[in-house]
């Protein structure tokens, strides 16, 4: 470990440090980190569907993505570039109420979204009261910048894996890596192991 | 299918500072002797880490300012006034220091010859720094490419790489403008316009000529930019973007 000369840094008495992982630092703030152009789809068009190895494919309008029942969720972000936010709000649907009665055989999930953002994620990790897709931040509508009209909500995994504008999932039998995960990204993405990059 | 690791990318390493260069009154460029680079391509970026004597870290991603074939890897950084590394880098940073980072990064917001264009470049105040790089790999490389960059700043006092972008030192393929927003110098002949949709279309190829768009800078920037480009009808998927910065939510 190297002492960098003269550094202090500057700690943050009021965030507790069990809650933030390594390398990552508290913001107020909320940034945002995307590949590509906000994409602005109306909801008239809007639909989130469950496919790839399913016995049988399902798809909501957003009409009807509003009528199941939704969770109110209080949790802590880590994004890869180093920020985190805790006590974040957010309301959605659990991915155990989307996939309720999906019969499949598949172990992993390729999130896709408008502009063609993909993640990919292990189906345990979207299933057992760990991941939402979530349409309203700190209860108000999401805004498109952060993600809206809805994202994918993974909070134990870097916010990269929360992919924004979320229109689907693709249940697949062999593991595809999506956008940033071809790029250098880890593959999985624990910020508390700190796997931030391929080969952490 | 496994992929393998990128050679030498993720291992911590330590730098010494060679030089600091003052290139706005908030920001300096810090040139590195690094023994174990493993060589970047233009537009990817570092993480850099500060360790206090205590033992307490601070990480922080800067972007490449340098081409892959310059002598030194240099950082340019803007001090953040609220900021916990930037103002460590631009304010106490001397020659001859040592700098633990690891690198490169990123293969997204990378461009190389053979990606062609015409390319199109967008700089948000500091978001000017991996452009530079694109621009310095443009002109060693001789490529033909034709290159625009349009670098929004608020005042001349703010543009980095000031003489070298004025006097443009990358040839004649390369067209380089600038908009300055808040304050402009007596007769100036330049832009002071924002990010709207009549300029951009003044600046850029029609869609038609697919140019290869690279926006960089803060948010509320790049999203203008991005938006107007889509709307004007360029491909989503030629236009690469990095922002940075917090947005109001």
């Amino acid at each position: 470990m190297a002492i960098s000369r003269g550094f202090q840094g500057r700690r943050r008495g009021d965030a507790d440090p069990t809650r933030v992982p390594p390398g990552q630092y508290v913001t107020d703030d909320f940034p945002v980190l995307s590949a590509g152009p906000t994409p602005h789809t109306p909801l008239a068009d809007w639909d989130f569907s469950i496919r790839g190895a399913v016995d049988r494919p399902v798809a909501w309008t957003w009409n009807e993505f509003l009528t199941l029942p939704s969770e109110t969720v209080t949790v802590d972000v880590h994004c890869v570039t180093k920020w985190s936010k805790l006590d974040t709000v957010w309301k959605g649907v659990s991915l155990d109420t989307l996939l309720d009665g999906v019969e499949t055989s598949a172990e992993h999930v390729l999130a896709f979204c408008d502009g063609g953002y993909t993640t990919n994620l292990p189906l345990e990790d979207v299933t057992g009261g760990k991941a939402w897709v979530a349409y309203e931040y700190g209860g108000e509508p999401l805004e498109p910048e952060h993600g809206g009209p809805a994202r994918l909500l993974v909070p134990h995994l870097y916010f990269w894996k929360s992919a924004k504008w979320v229109r689907g999932l693709e249940l697949r039998d062999h593991d595809k890596p999506g956008f940033w995960e071809t790029y250098g990204y880890h593959n999985y993405g624990d910020p508390w192991k700190e796997q931030r990059y391929q080969g952490d | 299918m496994e992929r393998a690791a990128l050679p030498g990318g993720l291992t911590w390493q330590l730098g010494t500072v060679v030089e600091i260069v003052d290139e706005t009154p908030r920001t300096k460029s810090i040139a590195l002797a690094l023994p174990a680079w493993p060589g970047h391509r233009a537009g990817q970026h570092v993480d850099v880490r500060l360790t206090a004597e205590d033992g307490y870290q601070a990480q922080r991603s800067y972007a490449i300012a340098s081409a892959p074939e310059d002598d030194h890897v240099v950082l340019t950084v803007e001090r953040l006034d609220d900021g916990e590394v930037s103002p460590y880098l631009v304010d106490e940073l001397r020659p001859g220091d040592q700098l633990e980072l690891r690198g490169p990064l990123g293969g997204y917001f990378v461009w190389e010859a053979s990606l062609g264009g015409p390319l199109l470049l967008l700089a948000g105040g500091s978001g000017v720094v991996p452009l530079r790089a694109i621009l310095r790999h443009h002109r060693v490389v001789e490529s033909t490419v034709p290159a625009r960059l349009l670098y929004w700043a608020r005042a001349l006092d703010d543009v980095i790489y000031r003489d070298e972008l004025m006097a443009n030192v990358f040839g004649d393929s390369v067209d380089i403008r600038f908009t300055l927003t808040r304050e402009q110098p007596e007769g100036w002949r330049g832009w002071e316009r924002w990010t709207d949709m009549e300029l951009l279309q003044e600046v850029t190829w029609p869609p038609r000529e697919h140019p290869l768009v690279y926006v960089c800078g803060p948010t509320p920037f790049v999203d203008r930019a991005t938006f107007s480009l889509i709307a004007l009808g360029h491909e989503p998927g030629r236009v690469r973007h990095v922002a940075f910065g917090p947005t109001g939510v």
